[in-house]
């Protein structure tokens, strides 16, 4: 075979770029390129944090979702108010007026040169419902409602599924085992009927919205204490957890501060969908009857109380339905970019590109 | 037969590139990971494609058999057999594989499908390019089986890949790629992750084979011994760029780029076995009163439960070591040698026997206690990519120990960290980067840093070098040493690698199956092996010098020879 090639066959060795080191030596072995490289960088040092943080900046969808989401929850809190403090629409959600127009809304977008009625807002833009009250005091009101119990519930659900899921990850054995039949047990009970008998419990008991949320929080963890639970199964056995606990670091040290922020994207991700997820609970429960009550308002609520107004009055209906729509999609979309900016393949391309950087 | 090498003869070649560049479009940028590689493979040639992590060799490798990503922009030419890949339509590159080109993996464990039979996997691509059905190539996969070794193959096509060993289902990849009768094969790092003692018997197998089927193979490697013991021809590449080409005696005995000279002094070799039959032992020296013992193991038997049954990983093993030694434990896997390790950090419970940090027996400490003995030891382990947290900065990373253990305040803490980078050659702005930034070798040196935080007397390393490069494990070693020389630690270290136990360690453990087979001096042991075992693993590390390579080959072929015969 080795006549294949001459002697001069060493192509390549005058073409080769070699990088030249601090003393002036071309650099010849990888340990000393790679120190050389390390050496040279000045550029900002980006945490895993910050990487995430650009991909998810450029996720468009994304960020249109979460435009809107802050511009419906600063609409919903500062137009009729929160807690005792009024906000700056005059209408209130609870007195009744008289009906005029037979409630329509005075809301006009068609500019007058399309043959529309010019830019308006009127007194009652979302128009009035049956007994003459804003509607959209009322929607507003409701929207507060879903907001909130969509923030609770994702906060309870996450804290409780993230806790179970990674102890039962963590210690495996009996403990997994316990754990893990409760969870099955709380997935076979349906959700909506056991939510409803709570709801309703929550509701009796002090009326207030917060029982709800939290009731709901308790039963929809399950999801995410599986997913949790199977991350840190495999993040066990990486060796930075064996060098933790090798240094004589606590087991809730081990815990807290080196599986659970590396889950943190599958948490996240997940409470996002959580969250839309109690949110069309909510409605779901007070359509039904058993969650939010009049004189009170949630969206779902309205929903059914107008339901047989969408053939004569259909704002009545469309309101607080679209309202439920634009903000399940929206907090949905803010999931994908979220996951999307998680997502480790895309770390690795992020990785490549470091050590392009460096060169 | 001299063909010049500037002559674009694609003719006559099974596999060749001509100028072949590949870019990768990354998130934000490109990466040049090839950059005009030209290389020849003939039929009948084992051409040896040399390089550290990022040369590029395997991208080369993928190009030719078109299974590149979308991001890559091939440019140049790559012929299998005559025939342009680069830029080939999709359906016409499935026909060619092969039947033209065929691939051998590096993880047997995973590159055959766990729940197909081997007779199913054999088969399919008999049928694919319709070479044989039915019976017929059944019969043709039993063939193939015997060919590359399998014993008793008309029943063995019949189980699944679990029923076979790593060596064997390696021999079974190779069957699968050799089943269409290829122009070409390409193996990537195909004896990376087995034992030596496989790794010797897959390489006879491959040798065996090109001569018999008169098949190109491209060896994709970073082991210069496999390069040596196979080889006809190598070209290394560094960077995205071939330096340097030529037979293997011109490359590894006489090497001209400065890039193969350092990569070859890099590599431990193994000093020659005596074999002569009349070593004589250097005396022992008198043992020094002063030996102020660290660790000590006696009759140590560590079990794993494996669902309600016990599983014996080792079996009565005893050794010690005091302050300033380095104790190698060295064994194939499954030998037990990485579970003593995970024992002694307390990430397994004693079964029975002693072992015992300082005088305190690991065995009876209430946890509190047995967390501050945790203080005086420092781990290292294998793989750089996990043993970093991804969310902790260097400097969080280095100084966890001192925040466990409560010492010291913010400032000295981070004081501390600048000292112990300085130790390891980092530049101390590292302190605020993540371990994603840095590459595997400067994570391992983080890895020694932070085993070294709290000035502990025992260092743990488990098999510290083998997931880095030859030169980067080159300079890690050094960095061990020198570490162990200016603190005078005592250093349990595991590894498969011999050559490295022999550079570093100055007594050694000999494990199989949980037991150990010989313990001694590093001069006695390796060098004048009293045990058949022993011997047959240093006979089957293969070192970076053809010559020597053969006569080593010939040696272990009569001592299996001889084994068979007894």
């Amino acid at each position: 075979m080795s006549g294949h090639q001459d002697n001069e066959e060493l192509k390549g060795s005058s073409n080769m770029e070699t990088e030249i080191g601090p003393d002036g030596q071309p650099l010849v072995s990888l340990a000393e390129v790679e120190d050389a490289e390390l050496a040279q960088k000045d550029s900002q040092s980006m945490s895993q944090g910050q990487l995430i943080r650009r991909r998810f900046l450029n996720h468009k969808p994304a960020i249109i979702s979460s435009i809107v989401l802050v511009v419906i929850t600063l609409t919903a809190f500062t137009s009729i108010g929160f807690a005792g403090i009024p906000g700056w629409w005059n209408q209130s959600y609870l007195k009744s007026a008289e009906l005029i127009n037979g409630g329509a809304p005075t809301l006009h977008l068609w500019p007058t040169w399309l043959g529309g009625q010019g830019f308006a807002i009127g007194d009652h833009p979302f128009g009035q419902d049956n007994t003459g009250k804003d509607y959209f005091a009322l929607v507003m009101r409701g929207t507060q409602k879903s907001i909130i119990i969509a923030v609770v519930v994702g906060a309870v659900a996450t804290v409780i599924g993230a806790v179970i899921g990674a102890v039962a990850g963590y210690f495996r054995g009996w403990v997994d085992e316990v754990l893990m039949r409760l969870t099955d047990l709380f997935i076979v009970i349906p959700l909506l009927v056991l939510a409803a008998v709570l709801g309703k419990m929550a509701g009796s008991a002090s009326g207030s919205i917060l029982t709800l949320a939290f009731a709901l929080g308790l039963l929809t963890w399950t999801g995410l204490a599986r997913l949790v639970r199977g991350e840190i199964l495999t993040l066990r056995e990486r060796e930075y957890v064996a060098a933790a606990q090798a240094m004589g670091s606590k087991t809730s040290r081990v815990i807290f501060k080196h599986l659970l922020p590396n889950t943190v994207g599958v948490i996240v991700v997940n409470a996002t969908f959580a969250i839309a997820g109690a949110i069309l609970l909510e409605t779901s429960l007070s359509y039904l009857g058993f969650g939010v009550k009049a004189p009170e308002s949630s969206l779902g609520l309205l929903i059914s109380q107008y339901q047989n107004a969408f053939t004569n009055r259909p704002w009545l209906f469309w309101w607080p339905g679209m309202m439920i729509v634009t903000i399940a999609l929206s907090v949905n979309f803010l999931g994908d970019g979220l996951r999307d900016a998680f997502d480790p393949r895309q770390t690795r391309k992020a990785k490549r590109r470091n050590k392009k950087e460096l060169s | 037969m001299s063909i010049q090498a500037q002559v674009p003869s694609s003719i006559g070649t099974a596999l060749s590139f001509e100028n072949l560049s590949v870019v990768f479009d990354t998130e934000f940028s490109q990466v040049h990971a090839v950059k005009g590689l030209s290389l020849e493979v003939y039929p009948g040639e084992v051409v040896a494609l040399v390089g550290e992590s990022g040369s590029g060799k395997s991208v080369t490798s993928t190009a030719a058999m078109g299974l590149l990503p979308n991001n890559a922009n091939i440019s140049g030419k790559a012929f299998v057999g005559g025939i342009n890949v680069v830029g080939l339509p999709e359906a016409k590159m499935r026909k060619m594989r092969a039947t033209d080109i065929a691939m051998v993996f590096q993880e047997p464990m995973t590159a055959l499908n766990p729940v197909l039979t081997i007779e199913r996997q054999l088969t399919e691509s008999l049928e694919l390019h319709g070479l044989a059905y039915g019976k017929e190539a059944t019969a043709r996969a039993i063939e193939l089986l015997e060919l590359v070794g399998i014993p008793d193959p008309a029943k063995r096509i019949k189980q699944y890949p679990h029923q076979f060993s790593g060596g064997q289902r390696q021999r079974i990849v190779i069957a699968m790629a050799i089943s269409c009768d290829p122009k070409v094969i390409i193996a990537d790092e195909p004896t990376t992750a087995l034992d030596v003692t496989v790794q010797a018997e897959i390489l006879d197998l491959l040798r065996e084979l090109k001569d018999k089927l008169n098949t190109g193979i491209l060896l994709i490697t970073h082991n210069m011994g496999v390069v040596a013991d196979l080889a006809d021809r190598v070209a290394v590449m560094f960077r995205g760029s071939l330096v340097e080409t030529g037979t293997v005696d011109q490359v590894l005995n006489h090497p001209q780029h400065p890039y193969t000279q350092k990569l070859l002094s890099s590599v431990p070799r193994l000093e020659a076995v005596d074999v002569s039959g009349n070593w004589v032992p250097e005396p022992l020296a008198a043992v020094d009163p002063n030996r102020k013992l660290i660790l000590e193991a006696k009759n140590l038997v560590l079990e794993y439960d494996m669902r309600g049954t016990k599983f014996r990983a080792v079996d009565d093993v005893s050794f010690d070591i005091a302050r300033g030694e380095i104790l190698g434990i060295v064994g194939e896997s499954g030998s037990g040698k990485s579970t003593i390790a995970k024992a002694v950090l307390g990430l397994l419970p004693v079964a029975s026997g002693k072992l015992a940090v300082q005088g305190s027996d690991l065995t009876k400490l209430r946890p509190k206690a047995a967390r501050a003995i945790r203080a005086k030891m420092g781990v290292i382990f294998q793989d750089p990519a996990a043993s970093l947290n991804p969310r902790f900065p260097i400097g969080d990373c280095i100084t966890e120990p001192m925040v466990v253990h409560k010492v010291g305040n913010r400032a000295e803490r981070i004081k501390r960290a600048k000292e112990l980078l300085e130790a390891v050659h980092l530049p101390t702005s590292v302190i605020n980067r993540y371990p994603h930034e840095l590459s595997g070798g400067q994570r391992q040196r983080v890895c020694i840093a932070r085993a070294l935080t709290l000035d502990p007397e025992l260092l743990i390393a488990d098999e510290p070098t083998s997931a880095l490069d030859v030169s980067v494990q080159a300079a890690v070693l050094e960095m061990i040493q020198e570490l162990q020389e200016r603190y005078e630690f005592a250093c349990l270290f595991v590894s498969h690698d011999l050559a490295v136990i022999d550079l570093l360690a100055h007594s050694v453990v000999v494990m199989k199956n949980g037991k150990s087979i010989e313990q001694g001096r590093v001069s006695d042991v390796l060098h004048a092996p009293q045990e058949d075992y022993t011997r047959k693993l240093l006979a089957a590390a293969p070192v970076p010098e053809p010559g020597e390579q053969a006569i080593r080959r010939e040696a272990r072929r009569l001592l299996l020879a001889a084994e068979k015969g007894l």
